[in-house]
């Protein structure tokens, strides 16, 4: 029977997910809600837990190297790179210009994959559904790319230890650079789609704001640190493959609000399409593998290596102990760190913004829970 | 897939090599020496390992907190610092201010564990300096049952990283506002990042009495 606090306007707390379509997987956020309004949150993870650091520990750098592919499933390749990278840093490893040049445009195809994949998802959480089948039409070609190259569209493993497997196949930079001619008139589309659509404004614009010092606070990292008007890239800071030879610029936002980080993401395809160009340019037939052994044993010691995933700043410690196996791999996800800035970017707004804020996030909770 | 009883954890198949944990402290790298004299001596592999760091940041910490800070190496340009628990905080402090080079990002926070050693686990942070564009590692040594102090007063970001290494390692933190585990279910028994946690290793108990089935693997 109702009683007098029937209708009452108490707080209410409810779940979103696990399982619900704009979690973008199985992502549990506890709501405390005042009507429809947010009053404060909490994240519940760990549904993807696989163990991968754990896994790391029992198998040899090199079995190790496909495991990373499945923590961010639709950015395997910069995974994979980060990780190799890691591996090669610890050992001292010198990669010939040419693998350098071949995982620089497979890693920014892969960045604007990933951020095709974002776009089309959180436009379609948001109302807009249109976009999702253009993105995904251009995230198409993309992985027709990466089949042609090592045979796989989504887990590629496509580096190894010292360079590549595979050197690049007839016809690769040719591909890549019509790929990049098609790309760029479909990314005004896209613009023409949302950037000035009113609807789009009004659901973007203001939520979930985030000022450039609590994203630092929060360590956040990637387009949601930009957003914020923070102009920080690791592929620029601490450069690593041959970032330092190209020239690209930092796009940054200024209210780091949901928009912005939507206009930085935009802006960073077209960069990373300016970097494909340079590369291929300077792509020069040459050895594709540095100087590894057969087997991987590097010295006792430790390293941190870091990159710009699509998504923030994906780091790698690797502990060794001198043995064949990583004593210890400690992968730093950017989806699990920037996750945790939710609960500040939701506060005060609406049940509906929730969804905005977590597309805007960009997380994979493959990468969360690892 | 199999509703087979899991081999007990200890005798199960060895998928897992058991692997030869570094003496404590000592870099083990004895190959080239050990006298062989029939072969001729193999050509002199050049030790890789970390070397003393110095730094004015370093002599700036060492004259503000005499005693604090221990080992200081740098491998790969990469230094790397080990402090003692009682000065962890005023360090971190120090380093986040102005003069102690504005390290604000917390990057990461994790641990190892070492069995062997007095003090199991090496607690680890990353700083970062947008200022300086630096690096640094903190490295802390914490024994089987030492609380650690939190950091999430001066890192924000620092609250599900120390619920991480909590949950992974059974590392507790003194002062953090919410510890409690964040990956695992909330009832599950034990610190999977443990050496000595098996990989086959579960709960099972948690998994019968919550999943309905005998086991996950």
């Amino acid at each position: 029977m109702p009683d007098a606090t029937y209708l009452d306007a108490n707080e209410l707390v409810i779940n979103m997910g696990p399982q619900h379509p704009a979690t973008h997987g199985v992502l549990r956020v506890k709501l405390k809600l005042d009507g429809e309004k947010v009053l404060g949150s909490e994240s519940v993870i760990g549904y993807l837990h696989r163990g991968i650091e754990k896994i790391a520990e029992n198998r040899t750098y090199t079995q190790f190297a496909p495991y990373t592919d499945r923590m961010d499933y639709v950015a395997a390749v910069t995974n994979g790179m980060g990780y190799v990278e890691a591996v090669e840093k610890l050992m001292g490893v010198e990669v010939p210009p040419r693998a350098q040049y071949t995982r620089m445009i497979l890693a920014e195809l892969q960045r604007i994959a990933s951020h095709l994949l974002w776009l089309g998802t959180h436009a379609l959480d948001i109302g807009a559904m249109t976009p999702v089948f253009y993105t995904f039409r251009e995230r198409e070609e993309i992985l027709k790319i990466f089949e042609n190259y090592c045979g796989a569209r989504l887990t590629t493993h496509a580096f190894r230890i010292g360079g590549l497997q595979y050197d690049l196949y007839d016809g690769f930079e040719r591909e890549v650079l019509k790929f990049c001619d098609y790309f760029l008139p479909k990314c005004d589309e896209y613009e023409t789609l949302l950037t000035t659509n009113r609807i789009w404004l009004k659901r973007t614009k203001g939520v979930g704001v985030i000022s450039g010092a609590d994203a630092i606070a929060l360590g956040v990292t990637g387009p949601v640190l930009r957003g914020s008007g923070v102009k920080w890239d690791v592929r620029k800071a601490q450069p690593y493959e041959a970032y330092d030879k190209v020239e690209f610029e930092i796009p940054t936002g200024q209210n780091g609000d949901t928009y912005d980080r939507y206009v930085v993401r935009i802006k960073e395809m077209h960069q990373s399409v300016r970097i494909i160009r340079q590369c291929v340019e300077r792509i020069a037939p040459g050895p594709i593998m540095g100087k590894v052994g057969k087997v991987i044993k590097p010295p006792v010691a430790e390293v941190y290596h870091s990159i710009e995933a699509p998504k923030g700043e994906l780091g790698y410690f690797v502990v060794s102990d001198g043995s064949t196996h990583p004593y210890r791999v400690r992968v730093r996800p950017p989806s699990f760190v920037n996750l945790q800035a939710l609960d500040t970017m939701i506060r005060g707004h609406l049940v509906a913004d929730v969804v905005a804020v977590i597309g805007t996030l960009d997380i994979v909770l493959g990468e969360v829970d690892r | 897939m199999s509703d087979e009883p899991k081999a007990p954890p200890s005798g199960g198949p060895s998928e897992t090599p058991a692997k030869p944990v570094p003496a404590q402290g000592t870099p083990a790298s004895p190959p080239p020496k050990a006298a062989a004299p029939p072969k001729p001596p193999p050509p002199p592999k050049p030790a890789v390992k970390p070397d003393p760091w110095s730094s004015p940041l370093l002599d700036e910490m060492q004259k503000r907190f005499p005693g604090a800070v221990g080992e200081a190496v740098i491998f790969r340009s990469q230094p790397s610092i080990t402090l003692t628990r009682g000065s962890l905080l005023g360090i971190c402090e120090f380093l986040k201010s102005d003069e102690g080079g504005e390290y604000t990002l917390l990057t990461d926070e994790t641990a190892v564990d070492y069995p062997k050693r007095e003090k199991r686990f090496e607690v680890i942070y990353h700083l970062y300096s947008f200022k300086r564009n630096d690096r640094l590692r903190l490295k802390l040594l914490v024994g089987e049952g030492d609380k650690v102090p939190s950091v999430v007063g001066l890192w924000p970001t620092a609250n599900w990283l120390e619920r991480e290494v909590f949950d992974m390692f059974g590392v507790e933190y003194e002062g953090h506002p919410d510890m409690k585990r964040i990956l695992l279910p909330d009832g599950w028994t034990g610190h999977p990042l443990r050496k000595d946690y098996d990989i086959l290793r579960q709960d099972d108990a948690w998994v019968q009495s919550n999943l309905g089935i005998k086991s996950g693997q």
